[in-house]
């Protein structure tokens, strides 16, 4: 297993464990038997990639991680112009990119983020979300809040009606079978009630993405994130999180803003195959509905498509180390036709084009890496 | 529900001198084989932890009182001092954070709610109210006690050695792999693996002990079936102790030869896969939540019935609703694991799964308050902390319907609004439960009555605390904070800093507690045998406050015409 070596920002030596040699298997399921066959052929790859004829057949794969982890720390000091650390590597697999990346998009204040003082979900932007939300907001919390009343006004009734001074003799009454009835059916109903559009939700939120859709590769690392178009040719670029002073000159907010943003289409779907490097993170956001884990040795899976262009931000949300705290996500959602501007000048295929050969070549395109 | 012969009493008053001998000093408390002195120091080992818990929760409130890093630089520097090492670096100090926030959680569940319940409240009632004079294996009883020192010393310590980043074991309560294998070098987190082992051993100890106890040291007459509900919680719990603690002890000897014998069970490059460690301690995890809160049921039941003066209502749907929480609990564990990838048809089983769990657990609730019903209510000290562990459980349950959802849980899932739920039934649940039966039982355990106006005050100040504390963490866990953080956007600024503020008022109702504690033991009314009246009717009451140091020399009889 090659280990990169590198240095943070702020000086720390850490060690990353570049487990992308590793992932070969194409995503198809999550069981068990796929588990399986996953560590299966991940074991093998990790034998293959210590032969070093594989190694040089993967170039630039085992230093890149600690090549640009480096300067994407270095170009936070520029984030307005937030393509142009993943146009340095790009460039060299394509050099004939020349279009200009789109600007930097601005963040909409509230969307996408936390609002200051908030008390319930982020507004939604992806149809999982607004399924999800609506269970949430119509059906589970009015629920909730129903029988928290309902107990709490059964309690206060029966506390003041029986209170010693007014009802010195108890009654004897220990049994009643139709109430005990009542009260274990009547919860199950409610239960069957609820079950119904939440297994409905858990089959949207697993409906596989369509052939066409925007796969992005999402790795995490201790502490920040990387991103890899393969279907588009554009290799992997890193997202570290944006110092304080940076992030408010740049009116972002601080702990959610990121150098290097993950830029997407809106309107079409979009497929990420999240992994993780070294430990367990756990790539979410909230405004998407989007939570999943980054395990090592594993290819998850995750499909949405995001409503409309925006800028929406999320964190890690699986405990990873000392600065879990600190490796925000921020996907930029482009207009379709912006978005293939942007995979131009990162010197890569847009859609159509790596559509078309997705379809004559049939094997997955990680496969291709190794 | 029971009637007790009451002549056995009596026959304490001619030997009553040989049944109160005590043992010197060391041999009494060092080598005891007494349950209700085992009990005793389970009891006082849990306040010790408690407070260190409890403050540990104190440093993490007042960090995140406000956006940006405030203390936790300056207390990584202490800690660095104190070792003797070069002042903490800035990922050192967020490390520290990782420590404080693993130790809270093992130190609150392992070493303050567990033994409390179980070692302590356990050992000292489910002998008597089963009518023995003691534990099946009194001896056992004592190495299942004094194995938690070594356990808490190891946890203890292991905040003073490296630990990967920093000094200490920083890898959650949970000590997920890799982060616990390859994520933390040093030896801290092997300390911790090997306190959880110990403290592991001396529960399953303490398990084989109650059930042996109960099935097999009743009184005659005292049948199953008339058993008190807290002895019957008490059995449940035993059974998932024995059942889960051996899956944890396996799960974390697996991480241990991971981390210094080069296996690979939780390591994908090896053939191993870091999601079984996840399956095998949650298959223990979740039980493990049912442990902390069983007992808390019992003893809830028996003060809801006490201070009604009625029987439980629904006996036997109570009893066998606890038996229900606890087969169930052992078949929903990867709700806590809904966002590692799992399939959707996994995903649906153990949504539909968790959901059971509402059912039984409605039963209980509705059947306390129809307990009340039609009762003759006295508002004791233990009768107000029972009725607002009702309430505050109903309402940390019903977010958990929330949670149980698969789909919706992607959002919530390892945020606040997590946070938010397993503190109302455990911090508001558990420890509810755990002040509730410490006012009903202290007359009993200390001879002495404790102050009625304090014990009062100490409830509204720490349920003013307490739900000032968790409730906000919905609104954050809503809006999405992740858990685990020491810093946060300044979006979430507003609701941390209330819950710091209900800490504060929480911490003072901790003050009024230990007042009212020192103050009723060195200056509290005598109490009675039954300072609690007709309504108190399990045999604990039959005996002089406290009880002479060996019981039940006499075996009472349960009377048959008992009804119910």
């Amino acid at each position: 297993m090659p280990i990169s070596r590198g240095r943070t920002e702020t000086g720390e030596d850490y060690i990353a464990h570049d487990m992308r040699v590793f992932v070969a298997a194409a995503p198809r399921g999550y069981g068990v038997e796929d588990a399986m066959k996953k560590v299966k052929s991940l074991v093998l790859a990790g034998l293959l990639a210590l032969a070093p004829t594989l190694v040089s057949n993967g170039p630039a794969l085992a230093q890149e991680n600690a090549a640009t982890a480096a300067p994407a720390a270095e170009n936070a000091a520029a984030p307005a112009e937030s393509a142009a650390n993943a146009t340095a590597p790009a460039a060299q697999a394509a050099p004939a990119a020349t279009v200009a990346a789109p600007p930097r998009m601005k963040p909409t204040e509230g969307i996408g983020m936390p609002k200051p003082g908030e008390i319930t979900l982020q507004e939604q932007f992806t149809s999982t979300g607004h399924t999800a939300r609506w269970l949430h907001d119509v059906m589970l919390l009015p629920l909730i809040f129903a029988i928290s009343i309902f107990v709490l006004i059964l309690m206060i009734y029966a506390m003041w009606k029986f209170r010693r001074s007014a009802n010195p003799v108890p009654s004897k009454t220990s049994h009643n079978t139709l109430i005990e009835v009542i009260w274990t059916v009547v919860p199950v109903v409610i239960l069957l009630v609820v079950a119904v559009p939440s297994i409905g939700l858990l089959a949207d939120q697993y409906k596989p993405a369509p052939k066409d859709a925007v796969v992005v590769k999402v790795t995490g690392y201790q502490w920040y994130w990387g991103y890899e178009y393969p279907d588009n040719g554009i290799p992997e670029f890193v997202s570290n999180m944006l110092p304080e002073d940076k992030a408010k000159a740049n009116g972002e907010p601080y702990l959610l803003a990121p150098d290097n943003r993950l830029v997407l289409p809106a309107g079409r779907p979009i497929k990420l195959i999240i992994t993780g490097a070294d430990v367990i993170h756990a790539f979410a956001v909230p405004s998407l509905w989007v939570k999943m884990d980054a395990v090592p040795g594993r290819l998850n899976e995750k499909s949405f498509t995001i409503d409309k262009p925006g800028v929406y931000y999320g964190q890690c949300s699986e405990l990873c180390g000392a600065r879990h705290g600190f490796m925000p996500i921020a996907i930029e959602a482009l207009p379709p036709e912006q978005f293939d501007q942007w995979v131009l000048s990162q010197g890569g295929k847009p859609a159509t084009a790596a559509a078309a050969e997705k379809t004559a070549d049939a094997a997955p395109a990680a496969d291709a890496k190794i | 529900m029971t009637t007790i012969t009451a002549d056995h009493h009596l026959d304490h008053a001619h030997d009553h001198h040989d049944a109160d001998h005590k043992p010197a000093f060391f041999q009494r408390w060092f080598m005891s084989t007494n349950h209700k002195d085992i009990g005793t120091l389970y009891l006082i080992f849990a306040i010790i932890a408690g407070i260190i818990g409890g403050a540990i929760s104190g440093l993490m409130r007042a960090e995140l009182a406000h956006p940006g890093i405030q203390y936790l630089q300056t207390w990584a520097n202490i800690q660095h001092s104190l070792l003797g090492v070069e002042p903490a670096s800035l990922d050192q100090a967020y490390h520290l954070w990782n420590a404080l926030i693993t130790a809270h959680g093992l130190i609150m569940v392992f070493f303050m709610v567990m033994p409390a319940m179980i070692g302590g409240f356990g050992n000292w009632f489910v002998p008597i109210m089963i009518g023995a004079p003691d534990m099946a294996f009194p001896r056992m009883n004592n190495v299942s006690f004094w194995l938690l020192i070594p356990a808490f010393a190891l946890l203890l310590g292991s905040a003073f050695v490296p630990g990967g980043t920093g000094y200490g074991a920083g890898t959650g309560w949970t000590v997920y792999a890799p982060l616990s294998t390859s994520g933390s070098a040093g030896p801290a987190v092997d300390m911790a693996i090997l306190s959880l082992h110990i403290a592991g051993a001396s529960s399953i100890l303490g398990a084989i002990n109650f059930i042996t106890t109960i099935l097999n040291m009743r009184a005659p007459g005292m049948t199953l079936h008339k058993m008190p509900l807290f002895v019957w919680s008490v059995l449940v719990t035993a059974f998932l102790l024995l059942l889960a603690l051996p899956v944890l002890a396996a799960a974390i000897t697996m991480l241990l030869t991971d981390r210094n014998f080069g296996t690979t069970f939780y390591d994908a490059a090896g053939g191993g896969d870091p999601e079984l460690y996840q399956h095998l301690f949650w298959f223990f995890g979740h039980p493990e939540v049912y442990i902390m809160i069983l007992p808390g049921f019992g003893i809830v039941s028996q003060i809801i019935s006490t201070f009604s003066r009625k029987p439980v209502f629904g006996y036997l749907g109570m009893a066998y609703a606890m038996v229900a929480i606890g087969v169930v609990g052992f078949v929903v564990w990867a709700h806590h694991m809904f966002t590692t990838g799992m399939s959707v048809n996994v995903k649906m089983y153990f949504t539909a799964a968790t959901m059971v769990i509402a059912v039984p657990t409605g039963i209980k609730i509705f059947s306390w308050i129809a307990t009340i019903w039609g009762g003759s209510i006295s508002f004791k000290t233990p009768m107000v902390w029972a009725l607002g562990f009702i309430f505050l459980f109903t309402v940390g349950g019903v977010t958990g319907v929330v949670l149980a959802n698969g789909g919706v849980d992607d959002v919530l899932h390892d945020t606040y609004y997590v946070v938010a739920h397993f503190h109302y039934v455990l911090s508001l649940g558990a420890v509810f439960g755990l002040f509730a039966g410490f006012y009903y039982w202290f007359p009993k355990m200390s001879g002495k009555m404790y102050n009625e106006f304090l014990g009062h005050l100490h409830f509204w100040v720490f349920f003013a605390g307490v739900n000032l504390l968790f409730f906000p963490m919905h609104f954050l866990g809503l809006s999405g904070m992740p858990r685990r953080y020491p810093d946060y956007p300044a979006a979430f600024e507003k609701w941390n800093s209330v819950a710091t503020h209900g800490y504060e008022i929480m911490a003072a109702g901790m003050g009024i507690f230990f007042i009212n504690l020192i103050w009723s033991l060195a200056a509290g009314k005598k109490a009675e045998g039954n300072p609690w009246g007709e309504g108190a009717t399990t045999l604990e009451w039959t005996l002089t406050s406290p009880p002479p140091f060996h019981q039940f020399e006499t075996l009472p009889v349960i009377d048959d015409t008992a009804h119910h």
